[in-house]
């Protein structure tokens, strides 16, 4: 062994290089205050590592990035655990770049002659900060890309090669594939490559000059090894733990345990970095939000209202970059008799400034978590607290599409087009859009669990359960037929339908054949919800039915099975079905449904000419689809969640 | 093998003295060389990489966005998609929503406004806060009246408005929007090229 080492240490002078990289002179004794410098080094280290991991099964391109981190996170062994590292590691290095610098030029350790050491550490500090901007887009999620429009959107306002720069950027005039190669290769190329640079000639100086004491000195003067080497080692396991804590902090709280959560194949579900719904340009985004060590650039532009003409440019830009030269000018300043004092006020202020910035962006966000709603005569703060109401519920919406954009990845699976296009034909997802834009200026589809769909002055029947056995048992209680939830604020008020519901000749049916015609009557719209008792009362909807047809006297205006006749009134046969709601939708115009005795309802897919229609086939059926309670759901929530009222519906 | 077999390490020769012009010469060819070297592959990356600044964007075709009776006779603003098809680098995609604009009814000089919904302070969606008749960016809270004019916040200038035409399909009125966007961050409204 012995013999091993001497041969190799002749041919590399290995020896005498780990000698002088442990034996390194610490004056005055081994101390905590020295560790960060080294913190930093291991949170590289593990960001490298764990970044070659991520690489190893990540694909940048709009169609693929989410879809590849959804998998890390969901899918693949461990990559919870992974990605919870990297995305808190980064984090735990901002927070102790400052603390080195901090610690930097309290100690002063910035002066003569260690001033160019102090600019290769700021310039590594901007490194660190790049990689977190680009690393946030990667994932490709809401989130990210929102955050990182207004980030590039900035880069354009830098005098006259501002547009050329953000084009170079964002690889084009707009976001897409070729943002996420740049993107990434700036990620996991230029900038760790320019990192380790700078990082080999900031250790080299560090060495040349010596470790910077801190006077008075404590103690004997050490060596590295092994009393700071272990003095460090803690630190870097303090931050280990710490990161490691913020991973699986969510599922602290679980009901399951954490060790069993960790266990399962869900674990991703839970714990690791978040992951949002896949990035839509096109789907408004209203908690976009930077990291948080952003969060007082953020707020900061914010201040620049009275000054629209420059204030991006101001606020944006040329401050920080003043302050940034402030920094490149410490060691100089420095020099002076008071300038070390100057410095550590300086950073002093600008960490304040940092912390109160970002103490009033978070108020801004959520003081409506916190406080009372202000009343309405306290205009300013009532606004305020609107504003945060407002917020807070976006990352609440934000939440419910990231889980289910993450449902339908799993259940329906990702097709090749992208996970954008599952949301794009979720009718879960693009029911209540839709219907607010084309329906809800008259319907309403007040369910609870949505908040209700409640339309200003509603003019037509409310449509939450439309065609279940609740919502028919409301339509033929003499009660209730004439109210704004049935035909209250329709020409049909006073029509043949509620005159006849009302009459004698229908009051006289017992509530047990009401009952029947109802179960009947929905049995034809095969809803979802209702297929299990559908099935059960087989028999109970066969008597319905001979009641509609018979005694009830329904087929004396409407179609049913073989009896009545189309033209005077809605036909009853497959009442409901997704097939009737298309047609009715498309024209309700059509002798099938109110013919001329349709009120006010438009059609929306009238004639053979698509460019007419003002539903295409796909949104038509998405609305249906809606309407009915006919979307993925996955297998365990569907059986064991009472909550999700959308598929039983309950009276309206 | 014993260490003490391996041979010397080599050590550098002693410093030639310089001969005048020859020495000048071999320097400068060095260099020359050396930087050559270098630069070749660097502006084939470059030329590649700075190809983004002569693509166009599908910036401008007028599009058929909403019929007419869809909006609302108070003039209420609503938002609608605004589908067709584009390009990303390699991928043709069919019609999607490419952006969305807010409609209004208007008594002149047309029937009909059409605001862009991207903030033009830095780009976030503004929306429509319908109980308080404003818009509202979540960003960095700028608001804007139903007519587009900043209220409060940071935006440079109102919401860009885009060009509409109302164009009759046979069935009914139709509303065609000239779809942009522009630069932000600025008071001048610029179309992005
Ligand atoms: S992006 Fe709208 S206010 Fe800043």
């Amino acid at each position: 062994m012995k013999a091993l080492v001497r041969w190799l240490d002749h041919r590399t002078g290995i020896a005498g290089l780990l000698h002088a990289a442990l034996y390194e002179h610490v004056p005055g004794g081994a101390r905590w205050r020295y560790v960060w410098g080294s913190t930093l080094v291991f949170a590289f280290t593990v960001q490298a590592i764990t970044g070659m991991f991520l690489w190893m099964a990540y694909a940048p391109s709009s169609q693929t990035a989410w879809e590849s981190v959804y998998y890390i996170q969901h899918e693949m062994q461990g990559g919870w655990l992974l990605r919870g590292i990297h995305h808190f590691m980064a984090q735990a290095m901002v927070v102790l770049l400052a603390l080195h610098l901090m610690q930097v030029v309290i100690d002063g350790a910035y002066r003569a002659p260690r001033e160019v050491n102090f600019w290769l550490g700021l310039v590594l500090m901007q490194i660190v900060l790049a990689l977190s901007l680009t690393g946030y887009l990667l994932p490709w999620d809401q989130k990210g890309y929102w955050a990182t429009i207004v980030a590039t959107n900035i880069a354009s306002i830098v005098p006259v090669v501002g547009e050329q720069l953000q084009r170079l950027v964002v690889g084009g005039p707009e976001y897409g594939h070729h943002t996420l190669t740049r993107f990434f290769a700036l990620h996991a190329g230029v900038l760790p490559a320019s990192l380790v640079g700078f990082l080999v000639l900031h250790v080299a100086l560090f060495r040349r000059h010596g470790l910077h004491a801190k006077v008075p000195l404590r103690n004997r003067d050490g060596s590295f090894w092994p009393d700071q080497v272990l003095k460090d080692a803690v630190a870097c396991l303090a931050v280990l733990a710490v990161v490691l804590f913020l991973t699986l902090l969510p599922g602290l709280r679980s009901e399951q345990g954490i060790g069993a959560l960790v266990a399962s194949d869900r674990a991703g579900d839970v714990l690791g970095a978040e992951l949002g719904a896949p990035a839509d340009g096109a789907t408004p985004y209203s908690a976009a939000r930077p990291e948080w060590y952003f969060l007082f650039l953020f707020q900061f532009l914010k201040l620049f209202e009275s000054n629209p003409e420059t204030g991006e440019l101001i606020g944006g830009i040329i401050i920080p970059g003043a302050v940034m030269g402030l920094l490149f000018l410490m060691p100089l300043i420095g020099r002076w008799k008071l300038g070390h004092r100057f410095n550590i006020g300086m950073l002093a202020c600008l960490l304040v400034g940092v912390a109160l910035l970002t103490g009033q962006a978070v108020w801004a966000d959520r003081q409506s978590l916190w406080i009372k709603e202000p009343d309405a005569d306290q205009v300013r703060s009532h606004e305020k607290w609107n504003l945060s109401h407002d917020y807070v519920q976006a990352v609440e919406q934000a939440e419910a599409a990231a889980h289910r954009a993450v449902e339908l990845a799993r259940g329906v699976e990702i097709p090749p087009s992208g996970a954008l296009s599952l949301l794009r034909n979720d009718p879960k997802t693009r029911g209540p859009e839709l219907f607010e834009q084309n329906c809800a200026a008259c319907h309403s589809h007040t369910d609870p669990s949505l908040g209700g769909l409640v339309a200003k002055d509603p003019s037509a029947p409310d449509l939450f359960g439309f065609a279940s056995r609740a919502w028919i048992a409301g339509l033929l209680d003499p009660e209730r037929i004439a109210t704004i939830a049935y035909f209250g604020n329709t020409s049909h008020k006073d029509g043949d339908m509620v005159s006849f519901v009302q009459g004698d000749e229908f009051k006289g049916l017992d509530a047990k054949q009401r009952q029947e015609i109802a179960a009947a009557l929905s049995a034809e719209a095969k809803l979802p919800s209702q297929a299990a008792v559908d099935a059960k009362d087989i028999a109970m909807i066969a008597t319905g039915a001979e009641l509609i047809k018979g005694s009830a006297g329904c087929t004396n205006c409407h179609h049913f099975q073989e009896a009545g006749d189309l033209g005077s009134a809605p036909d009853l046969a497959g009442y409901g079905s997704g097939e009737w709601l298309i047609g009715m939708i498309s024209n309700p115009e059509h002798a099938r449904f109110y013919g001329d005795k349709n009120d006010r309802m438009p059609g929306f897919a009238v004639g053979d000419n698509p460019d007419q229609h003002r539903l295409t086939a796909q949104e038509l059926g998405l609305i249906v689809d809606w309407l009915r309670g006919e979307w993925y759901e996955p297998a365990e929530v569907a059986a064991g969640d009472e909550h999700s009222t959308s598929q039983t519906p309950a009276v309206p | 093998m014993p260490a003490s077999q391996s041979p010397p390490l080599p050590s550098s020769p002693p410093p030639v003295a310089e001969d005048g012009r020859r020495g000048f010469f071999a320097q400068a060819s060095a260099v020359v060389i050396g930087g050559l070297l270098v630069v070749c592959p660097f502006l084939a990356g470059l030329s590649v990489f700075a190809d983004p600044l002569r693509r166009k964007s599908g910036n401008g075709q007028f599009l058929r966005v909403a019929r007419l009776d869809a909006l609302a006779e108070d003039g209420a603003p609503r938002r609608f998609p605004v589908v067709a098809d584009r390009r990303d680098a390699w991928t043709k995609y069919p019609p999607a929503p490419i952006g969305a604009v807010f409609l209004r009814r208007v008594k002149s000089p047309a029937q009909v406004e059409a605001f862009n919904v991207i903030c033009p302070h830095l780009g976030c969606s503004v929306s429509f806060n319908a109980p308080r008749d404003i818009f509202q960016c979540p960003c960095h809270t700028s608001a804007f009246d139903v007519e587009g004019q900043v209220l409060s916040g940071p935006s440079p200038r109102g919401l860009d408005t885009l060009e509409c035409e109302i164009r009759d399909n046979g069935s009914g009125s139709e509303i065609w929007v000239k779809f942009e966007n522009f630069h932000t961050g600025r008071t001048d409204k610029e179309p992005k090229a």
